[in-house]
């Protein structure tokens, strides 16, 4: 055991603690509540674990930069809100067409976030606290304080959410469920294997050495904020699709919820470590532990809120003591065999 | 010259923007000067502006505290909690403040112990204490507290002032002292230059930065308070988002986020601004989610001028340099 323990990459070790926390979680639940484990567990957590989850990834990007974006739910919001509207007034419109508007959208304002966070070097922290506020007026007064119906969307939109990939029994895969792993899959093996991947982690782990190696730093966290405000609009087409009613208040409460699963599944909040499929498990744990602890009778669902704070807080307290003790003991370990 | 070089300081543009303000307000209406509307505007914001106060601290300390906004209403529903289920209020109120406290000293704890970033404790809390009154008050609201405190909270106590301006004058006249003339001010600057340098120095790091923050957490507590008396009755929601306005405030005020510069005089300035031009916008009937985005942009701009000024000094300087 102790052998083989130093050849495990720190965010592989933090995955493999992650799944077996999940299956944890699901053999507890299991005991406890009757009839927990079934196809209806299955498919209601993998939905939302699908907006999640797309939304987590993009958090991944700027904070491996060693940044944060906390507008992402008003993002989420305006999207859906600006597509939702526009597909009621145009039933006409293309399904491609709505998700690359969504996107679009989204791009558009993540850029003018990064835009401040790398050209005018406003700590992203201040830019994006000010941007959720502004975008959310921007939603009011775009609405006008009117809701996009379910009645006014166009069908497949609607039929959207129960639309299964493949089903095995009641087990199904939704349509939306599988496009997020696309995405994971997509974004995982690009982090992993394309340059730009590898310079988003070079920034975030050291910006001077990243700068003095001839790095474009502020191009990089602006391309980092762009995909984000871009998945954030993806986001927001699979909340107006899942959800149909949208108010002026949609997604707002997302950007802690993103900020919460990147951080539970072991992204280094000082940037510079952690994995796509790290934060989509994060995702993962807690909306699983939501969804039981509101169907495990005793708790109210007002307790949510207050676990999310602990879960955070006992996540990052765990990386930075044990998971550094690891990384050193690795390092150490490395070194001894080399020499 | 050296009214000039006052003017070309932050400050000096923070009075300018004051100016113009109060110019437009009395302006567009006449009764924007009266004393009764004076204590008004102060009164709708007290709570903001006496944790702005100690937010000073706190960032010059080059940390930040995104959780006072849900202290202050975790501290309002303790208190309602605690008044509904029989406990006498002095009582209450003294636990609120405990319970403030031992939340603030909480959040110093992971940060100074654990080396955690402020950033992330404050807003897993954000979320946490928010969660803790949500569920004591759940999704009502509780109206019980006696007359006297009340009154309190809504009329003047001596002149035209209420209680909570006159904590607020005292409290303000308490930072002052703190800030400029004593031991603990020189720290707070000195760590939020050079952590580093500061605790080689000899400087107990890890005592100022509890101390900082368990008074954040106390102060919200009170504010939490004041904000209950004000109103007269507690929900779970109260002072949802406050952060915004109270950093906003610090920041505007020439506070540098990065810690170790800024004064308290331009955070007067900037209390001031803040609260004339939400003013401002509601008497010309603009609506609260505008006045929140207002506010959001101020807070970007405040740090985006500083930054394009030094900027464009470093262009000119290496232009200077190449002719």
């Amino acid at each position: 055991m102790n052998g083989l323990l130093h050849k495990l990459r720190p965010e592989r070790l933090r995955e493999l603690v992650l799944l077996l926390l999940i299956f944890v979680v699901l053999l507890f639940f299991s005991t406890v509540i009757e009839y927990y484990l079934n196809a209806r567990l299955f498919n209601r957590v993998s939905t939302s674990v699908a907006i999640m989850g797309v939304l987590a990834i993009g958090q991944t990007l700027v904070v491996l930069t060693r940044n944060i974006d906390l507008s992402v739910g008003s993002m989420v919001g305006f999207t859906a809100y600006f597509v939702g509207q526009q597909l009621s007034q145009n039933n006409e419109i293309t399904p491609l067409v709505a998700i690359f508007m969504a996107i679009g959208v989204g791009a558009l304002m993540g850029g003018f976030n990064g835009f401040l966070v790398a050209f005018c070097r406003i700590p992203a922290i201040i830019v994006t606290l000010g941007t959720m506020a502004l975008y959310r007026t921007l939603l009011v007064e775009y609405s006008d304080a009117q809701t996009v119906l379910t009645v006014n969307l166009p069908q497949w939109l609607l039929d959207l959410p129960r639309f299964n990939v493949l089903s095995y029994e009641r087990l199904h895969l939704r349509l939306m469920v599988a496009g997020m792993l696309v995405v994971v899959i997509l974004f995982q093996l690009s982090l992993r294997y394309t340059s730009f991947g590898r310079k988003l982690y070079a920034v975030g782990s050291n910006p001077e050495a990243a700068r003095n190696s001839g790095f474009p730093n502020r191009k990089i966290i602006f391309t980092a904020f762009v995909m984000c405000g871009a998945l954030a609009g993806l986001t927001g087409f699979m909340y107006l699709a899942r959800f149909g009613n949208i108010t002026v208040v949609a997604g707002s409460g997302l950007e802690l919820k993103s900020v919460a699963a990147v951080v539970v599944g072991g992204v280094n909040i000082f940037g510079g470590s952690g994995s796509i499929f790290g934060a989509v498990l994060g995702a993962v744990i807690i909306d699983l532990l939501e969804n039981s602890l509101i169907r495990w009778l005793q708790i109210s669902e007002f307790w949510r809120d207050a676990m999310l704070g602990i879960l955070i807080l006992a996540s990052v307290a765990t990386d930075s003591v044990i998971m550094k003790r690891f990384r050193d003991y690795r390092l150490k370990k490395l070194a001894q065999m080399n020499s | 010259m050296s009214i000039l070089k006052k003017l070309r300081s932050w400050e000096g543009f923070l009075s300018l923007i004051l100016v113009s303000v109060i110019l437009v307000n009395a302006l567009n209406s006449e009764s924007f000067l009266s004393i009764d509307n004076q204590i008004n505007i102060f009164e709708l914001s007290i709570e903001k502006i006496i944790v702005a106060l100690v937010m000073v601290f706190i960032i010059l300390n080059a940390e930040i505290d995104l959780s006072v906004a849900s202290m202050m209403g975790l501290s309002a529903c303790v208190l309602g909690w605690l008044v509904e289920s029989g406990t006498p209020m002095i009582l209450a109120l003294g636990l609120c403040l405990i319970i403030g406290a031992l939340g603030g000293a909480f959040n110093g704890f992971w940060i100074t112990v654990f080396k955690l970033p402020s950033l992330v404790v404050t807003l897993a809390m954000l979320i946490g204490f928010r969660g803790l009154a949500r569920v004591l008050v759940e999704d009502r609201s509780i109206r019980v507290f006696p007359p006297w405190f009340e009154a309190l909270g809504q009329q003047p106590l001596l002149g035209p002032f209420p209680l909570s301006m006159l904590l607020f004058f005292s409290l303000l006249v308490l930072v002052v002292i703190i800030l400029q003339y004593t031991g603990l001010g020189r720290y707070v600057y000195f760590i939020g230059i050079n952590q580093n340098v500061a605790l080689y120095s000899g400087v107990n790091v890890t005592k100022v930065k509890m101390f900082l923050f368990t008074a954040s957490g106390l102060i919200s507590a009170l504010a939490g308070i004041i904000f209950a008396a004000r109103l007269g009755s507690v929900r779970g929601d109260m002072g949802l988002s406050f952060e915004l306005d109270i950093i906003t405030m610090v920041l505007l005020g020439g506070v540098s986020i990065f810690g170790g510069s800024g004064t308290i005089y331009g955070v007067i300035l900037s209390i001031f601004i803040v609260l004339y031009l939400r003013n401002g916008m509601s008497l010309s009937n603009i609506t609260g989610h505008v006045q929140t985005g207002v506010i959001g942009g101020l807070l970007i701009l405040s740090v985006l001028i500083p930054n394009l000024q030094k900027m464009i000094q470093e262009f000119w300087s290496r232009h200077r340099r190449s002719i």
